[in-house]
């Protein structure tokens, strides 16, 4: 099963329809990472509200996504982990350490352009703030 | 109830199966979806060390009641090369693999229960339940 992925503006989103095997989440990996070249994308949204199960490869695949998308100049955001998802993961010791995650969809591009904007201050020497 | 469900796993497409159908057998016995997702979790984690490990085996999944309990017991069976150091394979981050370390002792903090019988180079057996009570 192929995981969609949109590019809008700066940003490519990846929005997971259906529960995901070992070869679709590698696929996924490959697939991000190479359109983050392609499209020059600075930030990248995996939406996996539609998961209901992850397990240790799903985490691990997702962290390396996020930090090969940073080392290719991109910041990554999970959005939309399920509150028994969560649980769960918790309890698996699953953490996604160093990865940013949000609520859902539309605080993942929020995140993004706050990122955007820092970036973009932090370039023109101004202080973000204080 | 004799229901009893086998999932042969022999490749990744069987460990979504194998936790859907986890998930599936833990709703029709009335586990809350918290712990459905938990069940479907611990599943998907000795699952996959099926593949990794001894690269073919396979899940039963049946329901038992216990008293006032209901229980869902989860059987993963293989023909691998056995773990020759149970008590280490069930410390966290330890890996022969390569992995996060997480699978064994990761799945036993989600279940209930949660048993291994290993023996080098004949096969793993891992045994798991997950209770709830039942509300007469």
């Amino acid at each position: 099963m192929e995981v969609p992925i949109l590019k809008q503006g700066l940003y490519l989103i990846a929005s997971i329809q259906s529960a995901l095997t070992d070869a679709d989440l590698s696929a996924l990996r490959e697939a991000l990472i190479e359109r983050v070249g392609k499209y020059r994308a600075r930030g990248v949204i995996v939406d996996v509200t539609a998961l209901d199960v992850m397990d240790s490869f799903a985490v691990r695949t997702l962290r390396d996504i996020a930090h090969m998308a940073r080392l290719r100049g991109a910041e990554t955001v999970i959005v939309g982990i399920q509150p028994e998802v969560a649980f769960a993961m918790v309890q698996l010791g699953l953490t996604l350490k160093g990865v940013s995650t949000a609520l859902d969809l539309e605080e993942g591009l929020a995140f993004l352009d706050r990122q955007g904007r820092e970036r973009l201050d932090r370039k023109q020497g101004r202080g973000t703030r204080g | 109830m004799a229901d009893e469900l086998l999932v042969p796993i022999t490749s990744d497409v069987d460990v979504v199966s194998a936790r859907q159908k986890g998930r599936e057998l833990a709703a029709e016995a009335g586990f809350s979806s918290g712990d459905q997702t938990v069940i479907a979790a611990a599943i998907s984690e000795i699952a996959r060390n099926i593949l990794m490990y001894a690269k073919r085996g396979e899940i039963t999944l049946r329901t038992v009641m216990n008293g006032d309990m209901d229980g869902l017991i989860v059987v993963a069976r293989d023909q691998g090369p056995g773990i020759p150091d149970v008590t280490r394979a069930l410390q966290d981050g330890y890996s022969t693999s390569g992995g996060l370390g997480l699978g064994l002792p990761g799945a036993r903090r989600l279940m209930d229960d949660f048993d291994v019988v290993s023996s080098p180079g004949k096969g793993t057996t891992v045994t798991m339940k997950k209770w709830r009570r039942r509300h007469a």
